[in-house]
């Protein structure tokens, strides 16, 4: 399936805010790329930089920061691209489920008129047949009654169904190239498998590339082939979920596996990494993850270790990586 | 161990929706949304109540009928013994201190012009928690218990990701020293990392104050490990209640069945063992006759369209609301 050439491919992306006269190193060398009908998965601790890749890659970090590495969407470089043209790929091309939909969607818009907007922008649809388009849509997403919802207000709507509207509206051009950032997150287990079939189908049979953005590992076991972690803004561990999820040779990786409550008796304190962290004002020279890590030797605190493969489809930052027959066992 | 804190009887509530161009078009008034309709449970001294079902079922609608941000229209709500929506009740300040809610959203929550330092001192001040010059103490004191760094007190909201500013909320809620916690949501914005950090510190704090939580969250895994009993909501009923490790285990309504098996696992291997749900999706604006699961029901028979099933207990197995549950299991 991922034969094809990408569609997208990023390499050594960087984004860097500024606050108070200080750098902030929020993104760092990040390269990946999804091919046709790809489904990505990106985790990672909050603040590890996975929602700053997404916004990166669709030139929304340009008014906050400084972006630099090379975003080539269908062998086009977007990262240098003006504001101008890269709206019309943004939305029409590549859509964006963004993460907290109460502040992505216009409160003062009922959710009808802010999907068929969407539709005009991005579509040739006349405006019969872009109803037909919305109301199907909220269908779609799992909005019950969706024809008579459209007149309403997003306040009107439960969390996680106005989490299912922006999904909708995401989906609603028939996208290339989908970034989810937790897009399942605020909603349950049916109405999350119903959304994940629904990206999948459409990354099967429209060969939509998705880049999906989860803190949930059974979402990415169930749904991705290929997964990267990130942390302190660079991807750590990047390979076929089978083998990330199933024998982690990273130790952020592997601590973030054994969080998981499973196998623990219940109410008991659960493992969970110790430690924070670090801030990106005060990034180590060494490791990011060496003041958390059990691995840690000399060299981690001097020097910083590149992403490098150990396998032909494994890639891992890390001088001393978790053995691979321990891996399979935690 | 089973002293009731809170008594929830027979809640009902309503949403009116005003009417829509669609509704003037059709003739019709404007409709009403049913997002509970005669919830009844009890909350126990210092245990976890969990909280599970699709979204919009009303999970938050009852979490905000308790912390009295929605008032009910059928049925009440007692804390120790007193019914919260009297009029002498409503004056009660010290209830919105004891049962405090936690949101899921905690962007909206909190006030983008003031540092985590200044929200958390403003939560102690309000409710009188410490005299002013013990306010900077208990503010390191509370970003410690939350595992914020200490810096965090000079920062703007805005500053932090997600995750980081859903720990200022929680830190916002245990200032004022509640005994309820009412989690709406609370870590499902978070890593499981993070997550595993911020249970651990649920219980830990639970069992040493004594604090008696409800816990909404669809994470199933989570849900499991930290409730003492679960409740699961459909079109804003109960139709399972009963002791968590039982009721995961070997759930017993078929909408609870469907649930459970629908979590993601995190074994590749294991697709397809999810129960994936037919029929026509539930609307609380039409809530369907009798059952109202029926629709999506593999099991349904023509009671079931017609008689609403009442929750009742079974044997060691908590309350189901089915009419075929003895059959079924
Ligand atoms: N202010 C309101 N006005 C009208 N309808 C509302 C309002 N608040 C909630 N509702 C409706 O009430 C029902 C229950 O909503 P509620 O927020 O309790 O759901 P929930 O179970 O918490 O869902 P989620 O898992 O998505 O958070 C939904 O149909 C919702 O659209
Ligand atoms: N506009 C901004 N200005 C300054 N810092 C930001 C901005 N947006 C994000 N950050 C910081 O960048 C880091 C990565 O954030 P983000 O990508 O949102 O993390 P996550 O992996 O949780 O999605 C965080 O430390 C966050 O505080
Ligand atoms: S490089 Fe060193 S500190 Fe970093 S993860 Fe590997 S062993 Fe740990
Ligand atoms: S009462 Fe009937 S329709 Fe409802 S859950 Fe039981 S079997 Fe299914
Ligand atoms: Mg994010
Ligand atoms: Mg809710």
């Amino acid at each position: 399936m991922i034969d094809q050439k990408p569609i997208l491919e990023v390499s050594n992306l960087c984004t860097t805010f500024r606050r108070g006269g200080v750098d902030l190193p929020a993104v760092r060398d990040v390269s990946f790329s999804v091919g046709q009908g790809e489904v990505l998965g990106l985790v990672g601790e909050s603040g590890s930089g996975k929602s700053v890749t997404l916004r990166s890659i669709l030139g929304l970090s340009r008014r906050y920061g400084d972006v630099t590495g090379e975003v080539r969407w269908l062998g086009q470089d977007i990262a240098s691209m003006p504001e101008r043209k890269l709206r019309h790929i943004r939305g029409r091309e590549i859509a964006m489920i963004f993460q907290e939909p109460m502040t992505s969607l216009n409160p003062l818009l009922t959710v009808g008129m802010q999907l068929t907007e969407t539709l005009k922008a991005h579509t040739d649809l006349n405006r019969a047949a872009r109803r037909d388009r919305a109301i199907e849509m909220l269908d779609h997403v799992g909005i019950p009654s969706a024809a008579s919802r459209l007149g309403e207000f997003p306040h009107q709507f439960s969390g996680g169904m106005r989490q299912r509207v922006m999904i909708a509206i995401a989906l609603a051009a028939s996208p290339k190239l989908l970034l989810a950032d937790e897009p399942t997150t605020a909603l349950d287990v049916t109405i999350q498998a119903q959304i994940l079939d629904l990206i999948l189908s459409l990354a099967d049979e429209m060969q939509m590339g998705v880049i999906l953005v989860t803190h949930d590992l059974g979402v990415v076991a169930q749904t991705c082939e290929n997964v990267a972690v990130m942390y302190a803004g660079r991807v750590v561990e990047q390979g076929a979920v089978r083998q990330v999820l199933g024998a982690p040779r990273h130790p952020y990786t592997v601590g973030l596996m054994r969080s998981v409550p499973q196998n623990v008796p219940p109410r008991t304190q659960l493992y969970s990494v110790p430690g924070t962290p670090p801030s990106l004002e005060a990034l180590p020279v060494g490791c990011a993850f060496a003041s958390r890590c059990q691995n840690r030797t000399e060299r981690c605190l001097t020097a910083r270790p590149t992403l490098d493969a150990i396998t032909d489809d494994r890639r891992v930052a890390c001088f001393n990586p978790v053995a691979a027959e321990k891996a399979g066992a935690a | 161990m089973n002293e009731p804190v809170m008594t929830i009887e027979n809640l009902g509530l309503e949403f009116p929706l005003g009417r829509t161009l669609y509704d003037v078009v059709q003739r019709r008034p404007g409709r009403v949304v049913n997002a509970l309709n005669g919830v009844s449970l009890q909350l126990n001294k210092g245990e976890t109540l969990g909280v599970v079902g699709e979204s919009g079922c009303g999970k938050s609608t009852l979490a905000r009928c308790i912390v009295r941000l929605y008032e009910p229209q059928h049925g009440q709500i007692h804390y120790h013994g007193q019914d919260i929506f009297e009029a002498e009740a409503k004056k009660d300040r010290s209830y919105n201190r004891r049962v405090q809610m936690m949101f899921q959203d905690p962007y909206s929550s909190l006030n983008p012009r003031m540092t985590t330092g200044q929200i958390l001192s403003e939560a102690l001040r309000v409710h009188d928690m410490r005299p002013a010059n013990e306010i900077p103490a208990r503010v390191a004191e509370l970003l410690d218990l939350v595992r914020l760094p200490q810096d965090a007190a000079d920062k703007l909201p805005h500053e932090f990701s997600g995750g980081q500013r859903q720990r200022i909320a929680i830190a916002r809620s245990l200032a004022v020293e509640p005994e309820v916690l009412i989690a709406d949501e609370l870590v499902s914005a978070l890593d499981v990392s993070v997550q595993a950090q911020v249970v651990n510190l649920l219980l830990e704090l639970q069992e040493r104050l004594n604090l008696t939580i409800l816990f909404v969250a669809h994470d199933l895994r989570l849900v499991r490990h930290v409730s003492n009993r679960v409740a699961v909501i459909y079109l804003g009923r109960i139709v399972e209640i009963g002791d968590s490790e039982t009721l995961f285990s070997r759930p017993s309504h078929p909408y609870s069945q469907a649930l459970l098996s629908a979590a993601p696992s995190l074994d590749p291997d294991d697709k397809g063992k999810a129960i994936r749900l037919e029929g026509e999706l539930p609307s609380p604006l039409n809530v369907p006759s009798g059952c109202p699961f029926h629709v999506r029901c593999r099991h349904a028979t023509e009671l079931c369209k017609r008689e609403v099933p009442a929750l009742l207990p079974r044997d060691g197995r908590g309350e189901v609301a089915c009419h075929h549950v003895e059959e079924l299991n």
